[in-house]
């Protein structure tokens, strides 16, 4: 991004822009590697894009993870369990 | 549950192949825990890349964006005021080819007060003057930005804050206004079947002229269900036949995906699943929910006729 | 250059044009259709290679110059009255945004009950939303105006939208022989559009108009002021190389007539400043010595200017084409604002004239005068504010 002085009201695209989402968490999604066929429904349906995919497998990002639980709603195998955040 | 193991992998490549692993919408944004919306817009932008402009009217999403100096949105993004979307979508679409600036999608983000209520005439003068540019309605069926006040856009029955002993009257038919509008493609769109959405996108995408999409935006805290239920919650509005999937191509109309298979109404799920599954319909009687299962099947009768 | 006789609104068509406008979105409403009429001719003919959206309101035609100046073109609006205030958010918008647009406004009156005819209300309505405001008296004017209004609006220490006005009818409809520069000449004058900082582009994505809280907030508040100010500067070279390059200058913020040794000044705004001047010299032909300025630049407000005259006269007339209930005329309340912290602050006497198309005639100005005058020699003390021209006749009580 170039640095430029902006006189109107610009904002800049930023990971986190609302802070580390992570910390909104009641329950944490925990996905279970042994169980996971890899269909990717849990990336897919991720509304915060917090899950993503490496090595094939999906990755859970718990710093923006909001932990609404839809991932875990959604596994057809039940890979994902909706654990209580300590 | 074997059949879908084997499925999964097939599965796996081409959902990489529709939709990019590029994320347009960065994490850490300020939507609440399972926003339907949120995830609608993560697939839109996927379908369409990053040659595009968004005009976000007040809604929802203006504030999911972050604030200032931060945003989450990784693509060029007009915030306007909130009557003013599809007339400034206008003006920059225009703009774009005196400039000469090519092949960037101009896109209408709208919340569906901002679309059925304040922002009708400039929806409707905008269609009229037929603009290439997207218009794509989130539909979370209330003012939700506000806190939860009843929108044109709000089914029959629905508590709302201003509706405190539920909606009295039926909800507004935007895509049928666009039908009527003769614009060259309306489709509509759920959450829970991203890639009957990102298809249409990607097929509208080719098409020159004004686009009208309209989505189904579950909202958790607005419709009072847990946030984990947002997909399953769409995806029964669809099995129900409460929400159809359809497109209108030059005038000619198709039901899509799981919707093609519910004109019987008995391969449609009874509506009383998907209303209790939401706080906004629990105070409903059971007269009260024959009398929205009748509206439904009416909807579908009317569907018929557009197959013939 | 050529010398055609020209409405208004026909010299304002002939300004945007002669400044490669490329984008143009109006909506019609009286007395100012003959200025799209004429722009969509030139759009049609192929003379001007500009987009021209019909839109289906004036909260549109706003949203829509917004739209396209914020992807680099550079877009012309214009209104009246109902109209605009109709787009009056749309209006704040455009100056928030810090978009160089430009609009012409052809003042009307506002309902009810309707009026089309004159009145300064709809563009004195203007003065806080962060518009530069300039308001040109005949036609020639108005063509010189919306051309230098682009320089001004484009300069990179302003990049705040330019409104021109100019009355209904008496301006806007009255041909008058109008000189119009050639392209070239313009060309050396008006640069072509540049690319700015906050210009959406997808290569470097970023969102105009966001959500600040209030730890950020007046900071842009803060940055329009700064821009505003520097602006006076921006509007007086403007018009200066105008002067030098076209041939006419108007005097920057506010036109002097005979102010030099005047005892009592006379403050008007618009066409009605034509018969102001014509009763200036009839008033110095019976003995007065009297003088006429007119104000050019409503925002920013011709602070100095203002100063430096009052310094030198005995008492200022004020006459408003325009009221604040329970105040007294816009204009007197600034000028009066401006003076407030000098020493010598002579006497102002504020007419309120001419509202809804009603005539500023010669002899309101010169009765106005004349009263101004009987306070200085016999202290016999004129009403601070008095409406002239009144017929008590019309009203039913």
């Amino acid at each position: 991004m170039k640095k430029v002085k902006f006189i109107a009201p610009v904002a800049v695209p930023t990971i986190g822009a609302s802070g580390k989402t992570g910390n909104w968490r009641v329950m944490k999604p925990i996905i279970d590697y042994d169980k996971c066929i890899k269909c990717m429904q849990c990336w897919m349906y991720c509304p915060e894009g917090a899950i993503t995919v490496e090595n094939d497998m999906p990755k859970i990002d718990y710093v923006y993870c909001k932990g609404c639980g839809i991932c875990a709603n959604e596994c057809p195998v039940k890979a994902i369990k909706m654990e209580k955040e300590v | 549950m074997d059949g879908f193991k084997t499925r999964g992998v097939n599965f796996m490549s081409k959902l990489v192949e529709l939709f990019s692993k590029e994320e347009y919408i960065l994490k850490g944004n300020a939507s609440c825990p399972g926003c339907g919306a949120a995830l609608l817009l993560r697939y839109v932008l996927k379908a369409l890349g990053k040659k595009t402009i968004l005009v976000i009217p007040a809604c929802c999403t203006s504030v999911i964006a972050g604030p200032y100096p931060k945003t989450c949105f990784n693509i060029p993004v007009m915030h306007i005021a909130f009557a003013a979307s599809a007339a400034t979508a206008s003006g920059i679409a225009e703009a774009l080819e005196i400039v000469n600036k090519k092949d960037v999608n101009v896109v209408v983000w709208a919340g569906d007060g901002g679309t059925v209520d304040i922002g009708l005439q400039g929806l409707s003068g905008a269609a009229e003057r037929g603009h290439n540019m997207f218009y794509i309605c989130y539909d979370n069926e209330a003012y939700m930005n506000t806190g939860i006040q009843r929108s044109g856009s709000t089914p029959i029955g629905a508590w709302t804050t201003t509706t405190p002993g539920g909606n009295t009257t039926p909800k507004k038919d935007l895509p049928s206004i666009m039908i009527a509008h003769r614009i060259p493609y309306i489709a509509t769109g759920s959450p829970a079947y991203p890639q009957d959405l990102v298809m249409k996108i990607r097929k509208a995408k080719k098409i020159e002229g004004f686009k009208y999409i309209h989505l189904h935006s579950p909202c958790p805290p607005g419709w009072r269900f847990d946030a984990s239920k947002t997909i399953e919650v769409a995806r029964l509005a669809v099995l129900a036949g409460v929400w159809v999937l359809y497109e209108v191509e030059n005038g000619v109309f198709r039901l899509t995906g799981p919707s093609r298979k519910l004109i019987g109404k008995s391969k449609r799920k009874p509506v009383r699943e998907y209303l209790k599954l939401q706080g906004r319909f629990k105070h409903l009687t059971n007269e009260q929910i024959d009398v929205i299962q009748q509206m439904v099947d009416d909807k579908w009768e009317r569907i018929k006729s557009y197959i013939k | 250059m050529v010398v055609k006789v020209l409405t208004g609104n026909h010299a304002a068509a002939y300004g945007a044009k002669l400044a490669k406008v490329n984008f143009i979105s109006a909506y019609p409403i009286t007395p100012q259709t003959s200025i799209i009429e004429k722009l969509a001719e030139f759009v049609d003919s192929g003379d001007l290679n500009a987009k021209f959206v019909r839109v289906e309101s004036e909260h549109s035609a706003m949203a829509a110059v917004i739209g396209a100046a914020a992807v680099g073109a550079r877009a012309f609006t214009a209104t009246s009255a109902q109209g605009l205030f109709y787009m009056y958010e749309m209006i704040w918008w455009a100056a928030g945004a810090r978009l160089p647009i430009v609009m012409g406004v052809v003042t009307r009156a506002i309902a009810p009950p309707w009026s089309i005819w004159t009145d300064h209300a709809d563009f004195l309505a203007l003065r806080d939303s962060g518009w530069i405001l300039l308001f040109a008296r005949d036609a020639q004017e108005v063509l010189d105006t919306v051309i230098q209004a682009y320089r001004i609006a484009e300069d990179e220490e302003v990049m705040l939208p330019v409104a021109v006005g100019w009355d209904a009818f008496i301006a806007s409809h009255t041909a008058e022989s109008v000189d119009i520069p050639s392209q070239e000449v313009i060309d050396e004058y008006l640069p072509a559009k540049k690319e700015f900082a906050h210009m959406l582009d997808v290569e470097h994505p970023f969102s105009l108009g966001n959500l600040a809280f209030p730890d950020n907030y007046m900071e842009f508040r803060w940055l329009i002021d700064k821009s505003m100010n520097a602006a006076r500067e921006v509007i007086l070279k403007a018009d200066k190389e105008y002067g030098n390059i076209v041939g006419r200058s108007y005097g920057g913020l506010v036109e002097e007539y005979k102010c030099a040794d005047a005892d009592v000044v006379v403050f008007m705004m618009g066409a009605a400043s034509g018969d102001g001047m014509d009763a200036v010299d009839e008033l110095r032909d019976e003995g007065y010595n009297v003088g006429l300025c007119r104000i050019r630049a409503v925002r920013p407000f011709p602070i100095e200017e203002v100063r430096k005259i009052s310094q030198r006269v005995k008492a200022g007339v004020v006459i408003d084409r325009d009221v604040s209930f329970g105040f007294g005329g816009i204009l007197a309340g600034e000028i009066k604002a401006a003076l407030y912290n000098t020493d010598k602050k002579p006497p102002i006497f504020n007419i309120i004239a001419g509202l809804g198309g009603r005539d500023i005639d010669v002899r309101i100005v010169k009765q106005a005068v004349i009263n101004a005058y009987r306070f200085i020699e016999e202290c016999k003390e004129p009403k601070e504010l008095e409406w002239m021209g009144l017929r008590q006749e019309v009203l039913i009580l």
